[in-house]
């Protein structure tokens, strides 16, 4: 599993089971949980501080969610491990990361080399998201 | 008009290199078609009836003479020679070669320009008033926001696989030059009691399948709050907008189905925790774009006389000339709706020759239409007859705008995949029945939309009469609709009947004017008469 990922972070894999949303809150001991497209990430804030692992699955890479569902954990202080697995293409992994996704499971592997292209696209970004880069209105007013 | 820095220039430059990246590994087999398709439509590419389509974005519909020079050149290089003008305020080359498609693209570059989301389930270009910055009537010029917003929107990472297309829209005056409210977000810039500026939003409008005007869901958002109240619009559309059933995947139905006031609730519960999160471009940045569309240096004490001693100038004046508010200057529209002609189109030479007029008549600014023609924005009065004779030695002086023949069409079967019908040979018709202009202009302002399929690109919803081609068992049949609007008083048309065959609707529609003609009260519309007196008089007659 491990091995097909692409991970962007310096603290060790977690290994337990992601549980689902629906059993996450029940299950006090489970520190990775996985977000399917329905869910509604708001469920997990109340738990944000015992999560090591979120992922969230892409079924279809055209189904948008897990993106907001990123941000939204991003936004409200998530820290942990965030996996974006499934139909997870290569030319989608830039905007994944500025999204907040720290490490990749894509369905169809992608080599390192091919990711770091992928995440050099953009000399610069637009928006101000949850990545820490400076958009280019900072820059331009700095 | 806005000039790209050398942030704006590298973000077009790297889409270039990127799309260029992915053709290639397209072409050599390394992806498939369908994981290449939604690569393609965010450049713009389609795969049409008979070869690719490239549609290119024009922001807000502005451009300028450099600009609209490449465009012409482009058609010359890698199309047939001319180019389709659309209701988006873009223009679509119809027979591209995908190898040539990165090329293009880098010629677009080259003078600012490219065709970054003008296609896919992403934030689609952001169009505007093509009277922007020159319109008497406007409260703020709304062009430095529509810029504000092609920024924010590009490359947007949250907002790039929505369950369907998403289109804004934003204007300044009370006048609706741009179907705002049929938008999946429209803004109008308003002015509160203190006369401060802010962004009345619109949310939930829409042609295709399920028409609907959009409710107000925001009255008034401050400028420096625009930005986050859209991420909030957008987030919660993103997250909760049907994605079961493409039909039903617009905006406009989550709106629809949860109510106004529930989607406006759960929007400003997101926009309350966006606002903590400091997303908005600063006062300076607004204030740094908004320079870029100061007065172009407009010359005092103009006369406002015209020289009217010219019959067939005087027409054209009357008709596709508007008031600028600025005294000796005025707008003038190059209708590109000849008789017998396609709606939209313009040739290689007439793109350049009207790249011309503008560098030489109109501080080297033209607009693009959402009813499919060009705008020179800023010509002195005393400039309009030779700008005037110019045009009609080009076939360029239609003097048709808002007129019966000033039809918005869209390319239909003879272009599009998606079509069960074609649009083009209607509209040629009706323009050729109504080809006498004296008779156009006795019956004054009506706006004819056309769209091949229920899709609706071509607006039919909206036309004071409207057409909708269907498919009736391997048959062209067209339905005809009156009393739509896509003005400030916006409203949508209706299904007067059973449908007609090409020649058929184009009868019923000279009927239809024949009732108005009896019927009409002082001062009215064929719009108006239709509204006051219903569709049995017209039904009557049509169908009697």
């Amino acid at each position: 599993m491990v091995e097909d990922c692409l991970r962007y972070r310096n603290d060790d894999p977690v290994t337990d089971p992601a549980v689902t949303v629906d059993s996450f809150a029940d299950q006090t001991n489970a520190t990775a949980v996985r977000i399917e497209p329905g869910d509604d990430a708001r469920a997990l804030l109340p738990h944000l501080s015992r999560i090591a692992l979120v992922e969230v699955n892409f079924p279809t890479y055209g189904d948008g969610r897990g993106y907001s569902a990123a941000r939204i954990l991003r936004e409200h202080g998530y820290a942990g491990e965030l996996r974006a697995v499934g139909d997870v293409l290569l030319d989608q992994l830039s905007h994944m990361r500025r999204c907040g996704f720290d490490s990749f499971a894509p369905a169809h592997p992608i080599t390192a080399e091919a990711a770091d292209k992928a995440f050099a696209t953009w000399p610069d970004v637009y928006q101000k998201t949850v990545d820490g880069r400076a958009p280019i209105w900072a820059k331009r007013h700095g | 008009m806005y000039q790209y820095d050398t942030y704006d220039q590298e973000m077009v430059d790297a889409r270039v290199a990127e799309f260029r990246d992915q053709v290639a590994r397209r072409i050599a087999g390394e992806i498939t078609e369908d994981q290449f398709k939604p690569l393609r439509l965010k450049n713009g590419l389609y795969l049409q009836l008979h070869a690719y389509m490239l549609r290119v974005a024009v922001p807000y519909g502005t451009l300028s003479s450099a600009q609209m020079r490449m465009l012409g050149d482009i058609a010359d290089k890698y199309d047939r020679g001319y180019g389709h003008f659309t209701t988006r305020q873009n223009i679509q080359y119809n027979w591209i070669k995908l190898e040539d498609a990165p090329d293009i693209l880098a010629d677009l570059a080259s003078v600012e320009m490219h065709a970054i989301q003008t296609s896919g389930n992403c934030i689609r270009n952001t169009t505007s008033d093509q009277y922007a910055g020159a319109a008497a009537d406007e409260i703020v010029d709304p062009r430095p926001y529509a810029e504000l917003l092609r920024q924010w929107s590009t490359f947007h990472p949250e907002f790039d696989y929505l369950p369907r297309k998403f289109k804004i829209a934003i204007i300044a005056s009370e006048t609706d030059r741009a179907a705002m409210k049929l938008h999946d977000i429209g803004i109008q810039l308003v002015k509160n009691e203190a006369g401060e500026i802010g962004c009345k939003f619109f949310v939930g409008g829409g042609m295709g399948r399920t028409p609907m005007i959009a409710p107000v869901i925001n009255p008034f958002v401050p400028p420096l709050q625009m930005i986050s109240y859209l991420e909030a619009c957008l987030r919660v559309y993103n997250r909760y907008g049907r994605r079961d059933n493409k039909y039903k995947a617009r905006i406009k139905i989550l709106v629809h189905e949860i109510g106004a006031d529930e989607y406006r609730r759960q929007v400003d519960e997101e926009f309350a925790h966006i606002l903590t999160l400091g997303l908005e471009p600063p006062q300076a940045e607004l204030e740094r774009i908004k320079g870029f569309f100061a007065n172009p240096g407009f010359e005092t004490g103009l006369s406002d006389e015209i020289d009217r001693s010219d019959p067939d100038f005087a027409v054209w004046v009357d008709q596709n000339v508007a008031a600028h508010k600025q005294p000796g200057y005025a707008i003038a529209t190059i209708a590109l709706k000849p008789v017998g002609g396609i709606p939209g189109d313009a040739s290689a030479d007439q793109i350049r020759l009207m790249a011309d007029l503008a560098k030489e008549l109109s501080f080297d600014e033209l607009r693009v239409t959402h009813a499919q023609n060009i705008v020179l924005p800023h010509v002195r009065k005393a400039d309009l007859y030779t700008l005037w004779q110019r045009l009609d030695a080009a076939g360029l002086a239609n003097a048709n705008l808002d007129l019966i023949s000033d039809i918005i069409a869209c390319p239909g079967l003879d272009y599009c995949s998606l079509a069960n019908a074609r649009s083009i040979p209607v509209a040629q018709k009706i323009s050729e029945r109504f080809a006498d202009l004296g008779r156009q202009r006795e019956l004054g302002e009506i706006k004819l939309k056309i769209s091949g399929c229920i899709n609706a690109c071509g607006h039919h919803h909206a036309g004071h009469i409207g057409i909708l081609g269907v498919d009736r068992k391997g048959t062209e049949n067209y339905q005809l609709l009156f009393g739509g609007s896509e003005g400030a008083d916006t409203s949508l048309a209706t299904i007067i009947g059973p449908g007609f065959s090409e020649d058929g609707v184009v009868d019923a529609i000279e009927k239809a004017t024949d009732v108005y003609l009896a019927q009409r009260a002082d001062g009215e519309r064929f719009l108006d008469t239709y509204r006051r007196i219903g569709t049995a008089p017209f039904k009557e007659a049509i169908y009697g």
